[in-house]
């Protein structure tokens, strides 16, 4: 028989559904799963109690004849979201203690539709990271381990925490975050799957900002059809986010299909970048295989200002992120540093150096000064008209293809510490799935292989805005054709 | 479209120890000589790498403004939410007869 912890989203809800076993059972056994993992570092919070209330609930309704979409299905939440009750910390220190007295949209959403919290996951502090090593709260370890070798390896960021405990099968499905590829990224590195939608299907309120003009929930789960689900759950018009799209929420778990006649498929040739690993390029050439293997037509296009991307990012997300980090100044939550000398302006500088880490202030610095008297049109003006060439580039790719393919990031997982002393060499993890970013495209990244070290490969399909639908449809004929089924060996 | 545009495309080093004590204080960190000393030239490599941007034409091409082109929402203009004094205090640090209480301001 299948322990419980093995079953995704789709399997729990209808297992529960059916009476094949209890919301309670399935809320134990993650329980139980969790405390198991707590080498990964996975959780900053855990809420068992949480868990259990929202499983009595669904089994009580279920007596009663009511069942709620997403009864007695479990997740984990990255600790970005703002939880009622639930200290919510974005991995800095400086709001180390905070507990919010309200909910995010995404997760009362997703709380109203019957989903249960097993906890609040780590993540780099504020999102800004690419391997979960900027937390406060220690480093999530990845599961997976290269072949024959303890070396312990990043999970991916900035959703580590997330990726790491769908992969362990701590959760069945877990929020994370999207601002530059902190869904897509981290889901290649774990051998999971995760979509980051349009910009504004998710609201946004609730969740603690970093780069607002970029930053957008989405679902991290085992399969295509879990984050189908799960998205649907997630997105819908929240008058709340100005920049919440008032659009239906289509139903894509209903509409997956993986048959792709008529679909063409644009792959960029300018992602094939120098140094690329032989086995990433191979992979990706498989993925093109698969998709024409679907039905689809194969179109080569062109995105000029790709290489452009990561620049334009890194003056944008810096920019944003210090005048919304504005906000941590020790008056109004979190943690403050009373300095003995000083006043309020002294105040303010003790306890953002003391609650803020190293990278959190070196975005903030950039930010600051890229936006600073003198360099705002050279630096902040200049990036946002790079974004309008940007998201030009897939304009003009979108009227000759329907979906783009390409790899989700240029190398596997890496060990903890082998990137951290060079900010740049960290940055550069994102340099394929930062463009849909700026352009604010669907994107999604599902697992296609194994690397000869034997560590998860991802490919990702970018889409038109608003068309998740073909995203998922081409990332499930991928699933189908890849068979992705290695799992971490259990070392934990 | 040209201010400050020289000023950016300066090679290396863009950044002294001096201008990262002006931005600090911009951005209200307080930050010792060690960790200045060690930023000048983190900062300046990230910005040298972002100063690649100076390279594109952008003549006629307008700043993104929205991500996703959508008529900005309009509510009627009403109270809507208010009176929870004690939630928005729930976190504070210190809080003194229903306020947020701060150091001294003015001596």
């Amino acid at each position: 028989m299948t322990a419980i912890t093995d079953l995704g989203i789709a399997a729990l809800r209808d297992g529960v559904r059916d009476g094949s076993f209890s919301a309670r059972e399935v809320a134990e056994a993650f329980i139980a799963a969790v405390e198991a993992g707590r080498a990964l570092n996975a959780f900053i919070v855990e809420t068992p109690d949480h868990a259990l209330a929202a499983a009595d609930e669904a089994d009580r309704a279920r007596a009663s004849g009511a069942h709620a979409p997403l009864a007695g299905v479990p997740m984990g939440i990255k600790d970005l979201f703002c939880t009622k009750g639930v200290q919510t910390t974005a991995a800095s220190h400086i709001l180390e203690g905070f507990v919010p007295t309200y909910e995010s949209t995404v997760t009362a959403k997703l709380f109203a539709a019957g989903v249960g919290m097993l906890g609040k996951l780590n993540l780099d502090q504020f999102a800004m990271g690419s391997s979960n090593e900027t937390s406060a709260f220690g480093n999530v370890v990845s599961p997976w381990r290269r072949g024959g070798d303890a070396t312990a390896l990043c999970p991916g960021g900035s959703s580590g925490g997330s990726a790491a405990a769908v992969a362990a099968r701590m959760v069945p499905g877990a929020t994370g975050t999207d601002t530059g590829g902190s869904i897509r990224q981290p889901a290649a590195f774990t051998g999971i799957s995760g979509i980051k939608p349009t910009y504004g299907r998710c609201s946004r309120w609730g969740i603690v900002a970093f780069a607002s003009s970029l930053d957008q929930a989405g679902p991290m789960a085992r399969d295509v059809r879990d984050c189908a689900i799960l998205l649907g759950a997630m997105s819908g018009y929240d008058p709340k986010d100005a920049t919440s799209l008032d659009e239906p929420v289509p139903d894509w778990e209903g509409n997956l299909s993986s048959s792709l006649k008529g679909l063409r498929v644009g792959v960029p040739k300018e992602y094939r970048v120098d140094g690329m690993p032989g086995e990433i390029e191979a992979l990706w050439q498989a993925g093109i295989d698969w998709l024409r293997d679907a039905g689809a037509e194969i179109v080569e296009v062109s995105l000029p200002h790709t290489r452009y991307a990561l620049p334009a990012y890194y003056i944008v997300a810096p920019a944003e992120a210090s005048s919304n980090l504005a906000r941590y100044d020790g008056v109004r939550y979190g943690q403050r540093v009373t300095p003995s000398q000083g006043g309020i302006h002294e105040m303010y500088a003790q306890t953002r150096a003391a609650g803020f880490g190293a990278e959190v202030k070196r975005r903030i610095l950039i930010g600051t000064y890229v936006l600073s008297a003198g360099y705002y049109d050279a630096y902040y003006t200049q990036a946002q008209r790079v974004r309008t060439l940007i998201a030009r580039d897939f304009a003009d790719a979108f009227e000759r293809c329907d979906v783009l393919l390409a790899p989700t990031a240029p190398s596997a997982a890496f060990g903890l510490g082998e990137k951290t002393a060079d900010p740049i060499a960290m940055y550069l993890n994102d340099v394929f799935t930062v463009p849909a970013s700026l352009a604010g495209l669907p994107g999604m990244s599902v697992p296609a292989g194994l690397d000869s070290a034997g560590l998860p490969l991802g490919l990702q399909l970018i889409g038109r805005p608003l068309d998740e639908q073909t995203v998922l449809n081409a990332g499930l004929a991928i699933e189908q054709r890849a068979g992705f089924t290695a799992r971490p060996e259990k070392w934990w | 479209m040209k201010a400050g545009r020289a000023d950016a495309s300066r090679p290396s080093m863009s950044i002294d120890q001096s201008t990262v004590r002006r931005i600090a204080n911009l951005a209200r960190i307080a930050i010792g000589d060690e960790e200045a000393n060690q930023l000048v030239p983190e900062l300046s490599k990230i910005i040298d790498m972002v100063a690649q941007l100076q390279e594109v034409d952008t003549s006629g091409v307008e700043p993104m403004a929205a991500v996703i082109p959508h008529p900005m929402p309009l509510r009627d203009d009403v109270v809507t939410d208010g009176n929870r004094r004690d939630d928005i205090l729930a976190n504070a640090p210190e809080k003194a007869q229903g306020f947020f209480a701060v150091p001294k301001v003015i001596e």
